[in-house]
């Protein structure tokens, strides 16, 4: 008897699909559709997490009029295959087509001073850092602001990856940084997540899943030296947590791996089975007799 | 069954156990391939009379009831459970005592049973080695080990016998020394040895040997193969930017810059 309903089995596959390592969602979808026997549920299921999954991975898409490339991201989604590219002020269905953006999708003028300048900013520094990075700002609340009125935030996002099916390896960065400038407070104050996965399968599966989360703020001045501050803000931070990862990885065998199993047994000599018992008895009974 | 299979390969090994059961949903026909062939972490029982931690697996397994390698008991109670001969009960009480010692002298704690069952094979027999080990010290957050040895044994003649063994270590760990960071790795990897030795050394110690060594591979494979790929993905996506100190040649010029530009403005004012 067929116990599942075809909800339950769709959401299966959804669970599935979103699990799906960086640049592997193909991969797991073709697995998917084998194992649903039902081009109807893979449908379902596909049309649910292929957005949210690109959207998490801020996958990044060529405009099709070769004008640029678009972070798909949920900071510019529109809807769910609209999204926009403030660079280019266009906006871009996935992944067929441009239009130019309306004005109400753009910022005002004075936001768009500051986000420009963020943007080029950050440009050099991914240039700089991601061999294969993209980068995007967006205006996220307070679009409208102009100078000395409300406060507003803009949010960097870098995505990098780094596919190689026949290496067997996979990875993502994912950096959001919230940029909120407060007029009043003459304020700027940054928070920063990023998100890095790793994956090597060959013979094998291993899994690295780590979150970096700081902060820190600067003076509101003109855009270029805030763009200026912002980026060195960033860099910084982020450098300090490609340090701290290398240390949690230098830190592996010695300490962390060792409390799960050492390399040698506490005695620091291979384990002698032929004689374990008699050794753990003797022991036992000279423990007994020192008492 | 190929397509489940990659599937597995691809999900995070940190969730396999909700990944086989959503298998198993999926593909109910296939449930006793998919049983055996996709390895989850062990589960604990507790055995009263003997007042010891056991392992659960499916070759202590009849029914629904699980065999404690200490008391030799089912629970729940089975009148007439699956049981290992007399002479290789006697073989498998000392390798559960002996793998124990071996256990705590690499583990310093955790949990091991082996389980041993005659095979059809011309009068050979099979013996599972299990250890769960769950670690909280030092740097690890939360930390999880589950080896699982299967060995095979046909005796051939002029007093050697055959081993083949099928190892699987699984693991996941997440660390938490840096407050702003979390940091986590999950893993499992299968490897196979077959192997000759004379019965004669007695079988307890040329399957221990065997596990040793294999388990040895294992770690050193994970700790320095496959983390470190891990970790060249993440360094070939970031690349580790010179950094400026106030010592450091790059940050001394520009401190030197930096004063002169100072100087040169104010003299302007």
């Amino acid at each position: 008897m067929d116990g599942a309903t075809d909800d339950h089995k769709a959401g299966i596959a959804k669970w599935f699909l979103l699990r799906s390592p960086p640049g592997q969602i193909q991969q797991v979808a073709k697995d998917v559709q084998k194992i649903l026997m039902s081009d109807k549920l893979y449908q379902q299921a596909a049309s649910e997490a292929f957005p949210i999954y690109n959207m998490e991975q801020m996958i990044c898409l060529e405009l099709p009029d070769g004008s640029g490339q678009v972070l798909v991201s949920n900071c510019g989604a529109l809807d769910s295959t609209h999204y926009l590219d403030l660079r280019t002020a266009q906006v871009a269905t996935i992944c067929t087509k441009v239009r130019p953006a309306t004005d109400e999708e753009l910022p005002s003028g004075f936001v768009e001073e500051y986000r420009s300048a963020i943007d080029s900013e950050l440009l050099k520094y991914v240039e700089e850092a991601f061999p294969r990075g993209s980068c995007a700002v967006f205006c996220t609340a307070g679009s409208t602001a102009e100078e000395d009125d409300a406060p507003f935030e803009l949010t960097a996002l870098i995505s990098a990856s780094k596919i190689s099916h026949q290496n067997f390896s996979s990875g993502s960065w994912r950096s959001t940084w919230k940029i909120q400038v407060n007029q009043e407070l003459q304020s700027v104050d940054l928070t920063g997540k990023v998100h890095v996965n790793a994956h090597y399968f060959e013979e094998g599966n291993v899994q690295l899943d780590t979150n970096y989360e700081g902060s820190d703020s600067t003076v509101l001045q003109n855009p270029l030296d805030v763009a200026t501050a912002v980026v060195n803000i960033i860099r910084s931070k982020e450098s300090e947590y490609l340090l701290s990862l290398e240390e949690s990885y230098s830190k592996l065998s010695d300490n962390t791996f060792k409390e799960l199993r050492r390399k040698l047994p506490v005695t620091r000599t291979l384990f002698a089975w032929n004689n374990a018992l008699q050794l753990s008895l003797s022991r036992e009974v000279t423990r007994e007799l020192s008492k | 069954m190929d397509a489940a299979m990659d599937l597995i390969r691809r999900m995070p090994p940190a969730e396999v156990e909700m990944a086989l059961a959503s298998l198993l949903v999926l593909l109910p026909d296939h449930s006793a391939d998919l049983l055996s062939k996709v390895d989850q972490p062990l589960q604990e029982a507790w055995d009263d009379e003997s007042g010891r931690q056991y392992l659960l697996c499916d070759y202590n397994r009849d029914g629904d009831s699980y065999r404690s390698p200490w008391s030799n008991k089912y629970d729940p109670p089975l009148e007439d459970g699956a049981m290992p001969s007399e002479k290789l009960r006697e073989l498998e009480v000392e390798a559960n005592e002996v793998f124990a010692i071996y256990r705590d002298q690499y583990y310093e704690g955790g949990t091991s049973s082996v389980y041993m069952w005659e095979t059809e094979e011309n009068g050979g027999f099979a013996a599972c080695f299990l250890v769960k080990k769950e670690g909280r010290r030092g740097l690890l957050d939360h930390g999880l080990w589950d080896a699982i040895h299967i060995i095979e044994v046909v005796s051939e003649e002029e007093g050697e016998a055959h081993y083949c063994l099928t190892s699987t270590v699984m693991l996941s760990f997440t660390t938490k020394d840096d407050p702003s960071m979390s940091f986590g790795l999950s893993g499992s990897i299968v490897r196979q040895m077959e192997a000759d030795f004379p019965s004669t050394e007695g079988h307890l110690g040329n399957m221990g040997r065997m596990i040793e060594d294999m388990e040895s591979k294992l770690r050193n494979g994970l700790d320095q193969v496959y983390f470190g790929k891990t970790k060249e993905v993440v360094f070939t996506m970031r690349e580790p930017l010179e950094i400026l100190t106030a010592t450091s040649a790059t940050g001394q010029s520009l401190q030197q810059a930096v004063v002169g530009d100072i100087v040169r403005r104010r003299s302007v004012h």
